[in-house]
């Protein structure tokens, strides 16, 4: 049972397949995510798939500030990705509403209607930093296979030396 | 002892090889080839060996939506009577020289080569939703359009070697025609297989992945599964019927394994260097151009018959 978990949190954390959504996003950050599984930057190594069906997918890729009309859908999709799941919110327009702030047509930030687990701050974040977001998001998955309370919020960013 | 080596035969070839012990593994194995020869063809590098399997044991610790009713139980079932047949289709085949016991037929092959795909189409279409209606309308024409050819290669295959039976059949010398019947047969397994320039009915672009929109979990997993099988056994059948007849039972099974191989090489090659046709050209492909192929291979198999 013990080498069956173990097997289990391995296999989770090399194989996140991805739902892609957006809530009223400018498209910047979508174009990143798509570059992130181009062949510059190669997601599919650790194992990412951009999945068409928010039932296949294990972690819910979530773009744009959450306008008004795309709350429902939010939660909607949310409750269609199956457990154990995590959520992802791309660029700084779904953490804070960015430049968006206060806009009468906005219900975000978004973690006020779902929980989010690993916010890729940018505007638009790189594709490298978007893909250690993914990393890190497979490895709260692997976790919450042992314990399904895991509730730390992690902030994925590529730090500047690293970057090209 | 004969009951006992008569009994033991068929379950070996059934569960070891080239049964579910070596079915599953080359199952995962094939998967895996698809993946990364689309991967390196695009000049990237790919998922990791063990990907497939992965993906399964991550499925298998998904939770499945509620599903209630006789729909519910249906939706359910088909993954499972997929792997089934699939699994069985591939215990069939005559590898191996020298064995008794239960002896399958190429019609019983092909019926269970079949199962896999109607139970998608019926998937599709219990699972209600609309993307997998349309996934399952296209998975329907498309085995209208592929089956005809592939069951008149078939036919000519047989005739011209004059059985159905599937050890006489791999036992004997390839004729020409046999050859001809083999590239109809190759010609078929694009769409049998789902690859690319026939992949309509699975198709992400378009309907989200087709009838397999609404499964999750271990289900996404047994569909997975099955289609690998269904690759290990169609590859499988071509091998088989191109393989020259080799009496050293390890020999016969490593030219089966190698030729298995070139075939899936071939066939990803083909998948990552084309894009998905529309339904009506692929339909018209399969009874303009293809069909011609098969009736005059059929045509000449039973002229030499009848001269014979």
């Amino acid at each position: 049972m013990k080498l069956w978990n173990k097997l289990m949190c391995y296999s989770r954390r090399h194989s996140p397949w991805l739902f892609h959504m957006n809530s009223g996003s400018c498209n910047g950050c979508d174009i990143e995510i798509v570059a992130g599984l181009s062949p510059r930057y190669d997601a599919e190594q650790l194992g990412v798939r951009l999945e068409g069906s928010p039932r296949h997918a294990d972690i819910l890729c979530i773009t744009g500030p959450v306008t008004k009309n795309s709350v429902n859908a939010i939660k909607t999709v949310y409750d269609q990705v199956l457990g154990p799941k995590a959520v992802i919110a791309i660029g700084s327009c779904p953490a804070t509403t960015n430049v968006f702030i206060d806009s009468r047509t906005l219900a975000g930030p978004l973690q006020k209607h779902i929980p989010v687990d690993v916010f890729v701050p940018g505007c638009p974040p790189r594709p490298d930093a978007i893909i250690q977001g993914v990393a890190k998001a497979a490895e709260i998955l692997a976790e919450r296979a042992m314990n399904p309370h895991v509730t730390e919020i992690v902030i994925a960013a590529v730090p500047d030396e690293v970057q090209p | 002892m004969n009951w006992i080596h008569d009994l033991v035969t068929p379950l070996a070839r059934m569960l070891i090889f080239p049964g579910l012990l070596f079915a599953v593994p080359a199952a995962w194995f094939i998967l895996w080839v698809e993946r990364k020869a689309v991967a390196l063809m695009q000049g990237r590098v790919g998922p990791p060996f063990m990907q497939p399997f992965f993906d399964f044991i991550k499925l298998l610790g998904k939770s499945t939506p509620p599903r209630s009713g006789i729909a519910g139980m249906l939706m359910r079932a088909w993954p499972l009577i997929a792997v089934a047949s699939a699994a069985g289709a591939v215990g069939l085949l005559p590898v191996l020289p020298s064995s008794g016991g239960f002896e399958g037929d190429l019609i019983l092959l092909l019926a269970l080569l079949e199962m896999p795909s109607m139970c998608i189409i019926a998937a599709g279409f219990s699972s209600r939703s609309i993307f997998g209606e349309i996934g399952s309308a296209r998975e329907a024409v498309l085995s209208v359009a592929y089956n005809v050819v592939f069951l008149l290669a078939i036919v000519s295959i047989a005739a011209s070697q004059h059985t159905f039976r599937l050890e006489a059949l791999a036992a004997l010398p390839a004729s020409p025609l046999r050859w001809l019947g083999i590239a109809a047969l190759l010609v078929c397994l694009p769409a049998k297989l789902h690859l690319n320039p026939f992949s309509l009915p699975n198709a992400e672009q378009e309907i989200y992945s087709g009838p397999m929109v609404e499964y999750a979990g271990p289900e996404l997993a047994m569909w997975e599964l099955s289609h690998g099988l269904e690759w290990v056994a169609a590859t499988g059948l071509v091998a088989t019927l191109a393989a020259p007849y080799i009496a050293i039972w390890w020999l016969a099974a490593i030219v089966f394994v190698a030729l298995s191989f070139a075939i899936v090489l071939l066939l990803s090659a083909l998948a990552s260097a084309t894009a998905r046709l529309a339904i009506d050209t692929t339909v018209r492909f399969y009874w303009q151009c293809t069909l011609i192929f098969a009736v005059l291979a059929i045509s000449s198999a039973l002229f030499m018959r009848f001269r014979s």
